[in-house]
């Protein structure tokens, strides 16, 4: 039965594996993606990993793939009119050698790790593994792992919050949205613009459209900083975005 | 089932992995395919734990996992950013990302 059960799932494994890396649409290669990952938490939970299979479930299909189906979404109409472009596009030099060359370095990675696999002299890698015993607080329940997550890697516990605080905070700043992006001499950053930073996406721009929030940040009508400009800035009322809307390039 | 079969299967999605990594031009589907040789590592690291009969591999498979949500979410963000400013999202035309 388990040995059903695990060839169903490694056939999943690699054929969602496949499909990520041959599928031409993103968005097909997400969902061979999702096959690929529940596959896997049927081999882990084969493998009695019963917290990672849930994670894996929980974290990887349902979170992280909720986000890269986000950004297909997104970005994936420029996606399509770009392939086209670049089908027309002459190729440049290097592309048509690039898949024989992939294939055949990925090939030979295969074989040096079949090569360590078969010559390794762990005699326990031909068995079933470790003597286990089902239990409320045995090996792999999340009794098991809260335990060891908790005692014996606390400090790996805590780093790994702090990375993900670390990427959440570089996500939001990556992808925010800011004005005078297409001006480049607006690219060079200076003390100043840490102290405040301009056009950081406030809700004024984002909600009526940066027109209107110039408008309403003291009737500065020239598009680019002139001095009258910069003399109403000085003067006008401290609204967020104020005077840095005006420099934006949309 | 023998360890040595889930190592094969660990061995095969990451050699996939790489090629797509290699092969592929879209982020994106990079992205996917580092996802896809992490999957990988992961895989042999819950199947050396299970041979152990010790629970520090999935501790570290867990980890992995963090680590690769974290590169997804940067990941993303980058590619959030590329397409605000209009530059083609290409991995070989994204050549003034060097500097």
């Amino acid at each position: 039965m388990s040995a059903v059960l695990f060839f169903i799932a490694a056939i999943g494994v690699i054929a969602g594996a496949i499909g990520v890396v041959s599928f031409s649409n993103p968005f097909y290669a997400v969902l061979a993606l999702v096959g690929h990952l529940l596959s896997l938490a049927v081999l882990f939970l084969l493998l009695r990993a019963e917290f990672v299979a849930a994670a894996q479930v929980v974290v990887y299909a349902g979170a992280v793939m909720v986000l890269y189906v986000f950004v297909v979404a997104y970005v994936g109409d420029e996606e399509q009119s770009l392939g086209g472009r670049l089908t027309r596009r002459p190729r440049s030099r290097g592309v048509d050698g690039r898949k024989p060359t992939g294939a055949l370095f990925a090939g030979l990675l295969l074989v040096e790790l079949f090569i360590a696999l078969l010559g390794s002299g762990l005699k326990m890698v031909s068995s079933e593994g470790a003597p286990y015993a089902p239990g409320p607080r045995t090996y792999g329940t999340p009794a098991y792992i809260g335990n060891l997550l908790l005692t014996r890697f606390l400090l790996v516990f805590e780093t790994a919050s702090l990375l993900l605080l670390v990427a959440a905070v570089g996500g939001v700043v990556l992808a925010r949205r800011r004005g005078g992006l297409e001006d480049d001499d607006e690219a060079v950053l200076t003390p100043l613009d840490i102290l405040r930073p301009r056009g950081t996406g406030t809700m004024t721009e984002g909600v009526e459209g940066l027109a209107l929030a110039r408008s309403r940040a003291g009737g500065v009508a020239e598009p680019d900083g002139s001095p009258q400009d910069e003399g109403s800035r000085v003067g006008g009322p401290p609204v967020a975005g104020n005077g840095q809307a005006s420099r934006s390039g949309w | 089932m023998n360890i040595g079969w889930y190592l094969a299967v660990s061995a095969i999605v990451f050699c996939v992995g790489a090629f797509g990594v290699m092969t592929r031009r879209n982020p994106l589907v990079v992205l996917l395919c580092l996802e896809l040789m992490l999957n990988g590592a992961n895989l042999s690291l819950v199947a050396f734990s299970r041979m152990w009969g010790n629970g520090d591999g999935q501790i570290l498979a867990l980890i992995v996992m963090t680590v690769a949500a974290c590169e997804v979410c940067i990941g993303l963000g980058m590619i959030v950013a590329i397409h605000r400013r209009r530059l083609p999202i290409d991995v070989d035309e994204l050549r003034e990302l060097q500097g």
